[in-house]
């Protein structure tokens, strides 16, 4: 079997798709999805020179809906499943370490 | 009369007569579920309070003389991907395992506008990522004909659940044969509706451009009428059609003259069993002897159907789960900073297959390999629906079999990941295409004890009418639909 998606190439997309994965995990992955993707080449096959993409199977467009304002979620209803909150506002990880100086440099709401 | 083996038909007449209540039958139906849910797990949550609320309001409102609709007062469970206001709703992932919608998805809202009453939620494959029911992060389900095999996946608990008596009806969602799949396996009738034909709102998305909700039940006539509640615009979703729903009902007569049924010849080719080639040539037979017209169609691009579907559902699924990070809802793991608490967060709460399938998503849609896996795949996509609109135009359904094998064991498939996806050949292509497909019995194997073997009926885009039709007119010249499991009984 060939090894297309290589151990590195695993790491790589784990990085990207913010998975963390063990030694294991990598060297199992690799293997499966070098297998996959050699079975998937098959595509390679057919003539698509002249073929535009099908993204999206509906039969007739779709609509957009009038451009009228609505209520929104309620508060309580949006925040009753946020896993960390503080009153009124989501908490979440500092992104930016240099707004946060002096500050938590942990977290921030 | 055991209240629970009664089809949802049957249970309304009855409601409709005053022969029963609505209570009467969700206590019928909560009891057969906690006798068989220890051997066959169909269940993650049983919503018993709640039911019992709902089917008093259900008496309630028919005592009154208020309208009531043929499913006012009828017992329901869903595919725990459909959100349920105040209700556990888990898609089967560790990810959501505490996760309780604040709304209902638009077919809960509607089924609760009819008055139908919600009993439960259905194990599945996590995310609707499998074929078999065994990649619930919780626990397998098993078939109830034979509990040392699979279900079919992903919406196992779902046809597990109406096969053994545990529901008159239930919701499914099917995004490569996640409906017709495990109503095959478990020999009941199952609908992949046309896509856009019911609302996809509250739905937590797997392939926002193949999934689709629709009815596992008894029968045909059942499937008519609950997809007769669920089927129409809805404009919280901008794929939803506008096109009118028939009344499915009107549709329905006793021969098929008039009709042409097409054999698609690549769905009986290499690698199908003889014990499910046969029960599904038998139904041909049964068709012509009602007096259909059947004939041998090809489509030619089957053979490409599995690596289109996957590479387009993995591209799409990767995207669909990146909003789970741990920061607005769901699991949250603590980590030193951002980066740290994503990766803690998305590792203890994604199962094995959910994460090949992110990666592999990923991959087919980086730079240097867009060109050669995804948009590929979405034109070899094109080829696919062709054929189906060539097919199409001779004919006005396809006759196939919904699986090339019977159910297998437990355990069989899943340490090797390709060989579970290639247990798809036959249900995948439809998706991609966004055809209307009906699934149901068409006989067992000899096998002890004998399994049941589904076949589907593909349709037009938005003729499910002719769906129900045909399988509706099947359906009263055979006896497979009535055929139940001994399990606990």
């Amino acid at each position: 079997m060939s090894q297309r998606i290589d151990t590195n190439l695993v790491k790589h997309i784990a990085f990207l798709t913010r998975l963390s994965l063990t030694e294991e995990e990598t060297a199992l992955f690799s293997e499966q999805f070098s297998a996959i993707i050699d079975y998937f080449d098959m595509l390679g096959e057919v003539d698509v020179a002249a073929v535009a993409p099908f993204t999206q199977p509906q039969i007739t467009r779709a609509e957009l809906r009038e451009d009228v304002a609505r209520p929104s979620m309620e508060r309580e209803d949006f925040l009753a499943n946020v896993p960390q909150r503080k009153g009124n506002s989501v908490r979440v990880s500092v992104v930016l370490e240099n707004l946060a100086a002096g500050g938590d440099s942990s977290s921030a709401d | 009369m055991d209240l629970y083996t009664l089809s949802v038909r049957q249970a309304s007449d009855l409601l409709q007569t005053g022969e029963i209540t609505s209570v009467a039958l969700t206590s019928a139906i909560l009891e057969r579920i906690h006798a068989v849910e220890p051997t066959v797990r169909a269940h993650i949550t049983v919503s018993e309070d709640l039911a019992l609320q709902q089917a008093e309001a259900a008496d309630v409102r028919r005592r009154a003389g208020e309208q009531v609709t043929p499913l006012t007062g009828i017992p329901y469970a869903v595919k725990d991907c459909l959100s349920t206001k105040g209700v556990r709703t888990t898609c089967a992932s560790k990810i959501l395992e505490d996760y309780v919608p604040r709304y209902n998805a638009a077919v809960i809202d509607r089924l609760a506008d009819a008055g139908a009453v919600l009993v439960g939620k259905h194990n599945m494959d996590e995310f609707g990522m499998g074929s078999s029911c065994e990649n619930s992060a919780f626990f397998a389900t098993h078939n109830p004909w034979d509990v040392t095999r699979v279900p079919g996946g992903s919406s196992g608990g779902s046809a597990a659940a109406v096969a053994a008596e545990m529901t008159p009806f239930a919701l499914g969602e099917d995004t490569g044969g996640s409906i017709r799949m495990p109503a095959g396996f478990c020999g009941v009738t199952g609908v992949k509706p046309t896509y856009g034909r019911v609302s996809r709102y509250g739905l937590i998305a797997l392939v926002s451009s193949f999934d689709t909700i629709g009815p596992l039940t008894r029968d045909v006539a059942d499937a008519a009428l609950v997809m007769q509640t669920i089927a129409g615009h809805d404009p919280r979703d901008s794929t939803s059609l506008r096109a009118p729903v028939p009344d499915y009902d009107q549709t329905f007569t006793r021969d098929l003259k008039g009709v042409t049924v097409g054999v698609p010849v690549e769905y009986f080719a290499e690698g199908i069993d003889p014990a499910v080639e046969a029960p599904v040539r038998e139904a041909l037979a049964v068709l012509r002897d009602l007096g259909a017209e059947v004939r041998e169609v090809s489509l030619p691009h089957t053979h490409y159907a599995i690596p289109v579907y996957y590479l387009i559902l993995f591209a799409e699924a990767s995207s669909n789960l990146a909003r789970f990070d741990g920061v607005r809802f769901g699991l949250s793991s603590d980590g030193a900073d951002v980066l740290e608490r994503y990766l803690h967060t998305r590792h203890a709460g994604f199962g094995d297959e959910v994460k090949r399938r992110i990666m592999l998503g990923t991959f087919a849609l980086s730079a240097g390999y867009y060109d050669a896996y995804y948009l590929r795949a979405q034109k070899v996509r094109a080829l696919l629906r062709q054929d189906f609109d060539r097919a199409f135009a001779e004919v006005d359904a396809l006759v196939a079999p919904v699986c090339p094998t019977p159910a297998f064991k437990l355990g069989e498939k899943v340490a090797d990941p390709l060989t579970m996806y290639l247990s798809d050949v036959h249900v995948v292509a439809i998706n991609p295409a966004g055809v209307p497909s009906l699934a149901l019995p068409c006989g067992f194997t000899g096998d002890v004890p004998p399994l049941p073997v589904g076949m589907q009926l593909i349709g037009r885009p938005l003729d499910e009418a002719t769906l129900f039709r045909i399988g509706h007119a099947y359906q009263q010249a055979t006896t497979w639909h009535l055929a139940r499991p001994s399990v606990m009984r």
